[in-house]
């Protein structure tokens, strides 16, 4: 029942990179592939009305940690403090810069939430990243399953390459994302990032995989994982190149969920490793819950996640239509 | 000030501040839902164009609504990691339940209805609002189930070896007597919230003669909820303070400042002083019985005084302070009831003044109803002041103390940093909302577009 968990919040993480991965990368872009404030309205268009419902992804991964490992959750989220404050401002600076910065007309206004827009999107999926590479690789926790580092203690360098490789294939996945979504000119500028972006993506995603692999753990399931990542990127490059941009997007999926994943299987069944001893590190069975409420969450998610996961599914459907070919962007 | 005091204030400013949108957003949405609804039946093209002025304000709130919720979810492990220890084998559920059964559903469906005019059937389009109202009813009964477990614990045991709470009763902990009255009460605050918000930007606008005919169906709309919604909430409020007496009776002495048993027991309207170090505060006005009626439901009830309290609890819990801060307790109680009770003579006389026909002509009400709009949000802080306040020093009711429950591994710079950093970012939040609200809540509706015409295709308040 444990890893049965460690499994839910494996796939809750990585659905929540997948998802808000792009999102992440069309916010990093927008300022980009949209020139003038048209085109920028357009980009952001595509992320509207589902970039909410991604977020939800991490709340539901951090609630997850929280009901089935509290031990996980109290050790990672008071050791991360102060990255998980950078995190939050990100957060809700960049809910609002998407839902605020269409609501007055002025130039200046919208300007400053571009900016605001920008940088969170970049900064959010790089601390995701280095805080998924700190559970695996090890940070200084003690007996009492404290941590006892520093901020700069988060930073081992193993962890910055991680999060530098979460956030270029963000970049990829959002660039290739709005090769699906947009027309003209728009389209043409985010074509040429993501060609901009393979070489560089696939040099990260390599040596992230590798270097998890060797130190983070290795064995069946973690070589598979690996092997299949590496493909993924390999044939989210060549996609790009062939212009087949819903089958990039595709490959850039599974290279998130793979890159994930890779922490993950890598890890177990540690939750959190710890760089003084391996005796205090955190396992899926030293902080879990018990075996009643493991159950009842079960129960729960066997209910609830089939139905979620329809109807956001249904909610792409009704938006899947392409930006500029619609009627959506042709507001006076 | 110790790692407790500011680890409380931060949880405390935080709160508050998200608390300040949620009403809001729960109640606005029914009545944006109803909105539409009623569009959708009757088909007055009046209905829609609120449904959009109104869903707007809804979608500025509900941004920072979520936003700031962001924090609530993760300062648990932050700032109480040894609370998260010890109470997330039963705490952690109703959350993950929130985020499954709530979160997804307000969130995905508020998009599809933002975005959704012309994309979706009319019949769907109105089911989606309907859900994103479902789903912030849904998010609050969550949270609610698990605050009332700190109030009173039900459906756990203590691990014999690990010496934590463990779930073993889950349809106790949904079922808690203190959750069901306490969430029916935070509803209903929501609902007040909301129309008195709808009466009063209403108000404004019946002022100002600015499409007199459409403000004056949504000033009568949010009349007919706010009145049922002022009285229940005021009954079930009342009530649910008879449910604390008996498992929190600390919380409500405090409130009463009623420091020696008494029986019967007068009510103090009003008095000056009052405190730890002053045990006989100057009474202004006492009314006499009807603390017994309130706190017990009969005439003549005893209740129980904080210095027996502090006495039993030390038999109990052994030697420590028991006794919640009175001054706020006491405050916070009369604030929220004489708010309560402004709030329902003022819509009982917006009641008369509705069915005499006379509202949009009665310029001192319109006047009055704009005013008062914020007191609900006052009102609704005052609540929780008086049941998290009033909790205290407990974390969870009997259970764990709250100096027990704050992270060891968090320095006293890093939590005042994230104060400043919050208080900065919060008050920058508030300045951005608020100017939006009012620009929008001032604004004219969107002209009606002339029969036949092709209706439009984006609502005014998307991209």
């Amino acid at each position: 029942m444990t890893t049965f968990w460690f499994i839910v919040i494996a796939v809750l993480w990585a659905g929540f990179m997948v998802l808000e991965g792009f999102d992440f990368g069309v916010g990093a872009l927008h300022g980009v592939v949209g020139r003038d404030d048209a085109g920028r309205r357009e980009v952001i268009h595509t992320i509207g009305p589902v970039w909410d419902g991604n977020e939800v992804w991490l709340i539901t991964a951090g609630a997850a940690m929280f009901a089935a490992f509290p031990g996980w959750y109290a050790t990672a989220f008071s050791g991360l403090y102060l990255a998980l404050i950078l995190a939050l401002v990100g957060l809700i600076l960049r809910g609002v810069a998407i839902e605020y910065r269409h609501k007055r007309d002025s130039a200046r206004w919208r300007r400053r939430w571009s900016v605001v827009l920008t940088a969170s999107s970049l900064v959010l999926p790089l601390m995701f990243g280095v805080a998924l590479a700190d559970f695996g690789y090890g940070l200084p926790i003690d007996a009492s399953q404290e941590f006892v580092g520093s901020f700069w203690d988060l930073l081992p360098f193993y962890s910055v390459v991680t999060g530098i490789a979460f956030l270029a294939t963000t970049l990829l996945h959002g660039a290739i994302f709005l090769g699906t979504k947009v027309d003209g000119a728009p389209h043409m500028r985010a074509a040429r990032v993501a060609r901009v972006l393979v070489p560089l993506v696939i040099l990260l995603v390599i040596t992230m995989i590798v270097w998890t692999y060797l130190a983070v753990g290795g064995g069946i399931l973690p070589s598979i994982v690996a092997l299949a990542t590496i493909a993924a990127v390999l044939a989210a490059g060549w996609l790009v190149v062939r212009r087949r941009w819903g089958w990039a997007f595709v490959a850039t999926a599974v290279t998130l969920a793979g890159m994930v994943l890779s922490i993950f299987t890598g890890m177990y069944p540690n939750v959190m490793v710890s760089s003084l001893d391996a005796a205090n590190n955190l396992t899926i069975h030293n902080v879990s819950s018990a075996p009643y409420s493991l159950g009842v969450l079960t129960v729960v998610l066997a209910v609830l996640f089939p139905v979620v996961l329809l109807y956001q599914g249904w909610a792409y459907r009704v938006f899947r239509r392409r930006a500029g070919t619609g009627q959506s962007v042709t507001r006076p | 000030m110790s790692n407790v005091d500011l680890a409380r204030l931060q949880f405390a400013m935080t709160s508050i501040y998200h608390f300040l949108f949620v009403p809001l957003t729960i109640g606005l949405s029914f009545l944006t839902a109803l909105l539409q609804t009623s569009w959708h039946r009757k088909g007055h093209p009046e209905d829609l164009r609120l449904t959009k002025f109104f869903g707007t304000l809804l979608v500025i709130n509900i941004a920072v609504g979520v936003v700031t919720g962001l924090v609530q979810e993760f300062q648990f492990g932050m700032n109480w990691s040894a609370y998260s220890r010890f109470v997330g084998d039963v705490f952690g559920a109703p959350l993950a339940m929130e985020g499954l059964a709530a979160f997804f559903l307000e969130s995905v469906f508020l998009g599809l209805w933002i975005f959704g005019w012309n994309r979706l059937s009319k019949r769907v389009h109105l089911a989606t609002i309907w859900a994103v109202a479902v789903g912030s009813a849904l998010s609050a009964a969550f949270i609610m189930a698990a605050n009332s477990w700190m109030q009173r614990p039900v459906g756990y045991e203590l691990d014999p070896t690990t010496g934590r709470a463990q779930l073993n009763d889950i349809g106790a902990v949904l079922t808690n007597t203190v959750f069901l009255w306490a969430y029916v009460h935070v509803l209903l605050a929501s609902l007040v919230t909301a129309s008195m918000v709808m009466l009063g930007v209403s108000a404004w606008h019946l002022r100002r003669r600015t499409s007199p005919e459409v403000f004056g169906r949504s000033a009568r709309l949010a009349l007919i909820v706010l009145v049922p919604s002022a009285l229940l909430s005021l009954a079930v409020g009342s009530h649910l303070g008879v449910v604390e007496t008996t498992y929190q009776p600390m919380k409500i002495a405090a409130a009463e400042a009623n420091w020696n048993t008494c029986g019967p027991c007068s009510f103090s309207l009003f008095q000056i002083g009052g405190g730890k170090n002053d045990q006989t505060p100057k009474q202004i006005i006492e009314v006499p019985h009807l603390l017994s009626l309130l706190a017990t439901g009969t005439w003549n009830g005893s209740v129980q005084g904080l210095n027996e309290l502090q006495a039993e609890y030390e038999q109990k819990y052994g030697p420590g302070e028991y006794v919640p801060n009175v001054f706020i307790q006491y405050w916070s109680m009369r604030v929220m009831a004489y708010g309560g009770s402004l709030v329902v003579l003022f819509s009982l006389i917006g009641a008369v003044l509705l069915w005499r026909g006379r509202l949009g002509r009665t310029r001192w009400f319109l006047r009055l109803a704009v005013w008062l709009a914020p007191l609900p949000f006052i009102l609704n802080i005052s609540g929780w002041m008086l049941t998290e306040n009033g909790r205290q020093p407990w974390i969870v009711q009997g259970l764990q103390l709250t100096k027990d429950g704050v992270s060891p591994s968090v320095g006293t710079a890093t939590i005042v940093t994230s104060i400043i950093v919050f208080f900065v970012l919060y008050g920058i939040l508030a300045i951005v909302c608020t100017i939006l609200m009012t620009h929008y809540a001032r604004k004219q509706l969107a002209p009606e577009p002339p029969p036949g015409a092709e209706p439009a295709r984006e609502p005014e308040f998307i991209y």
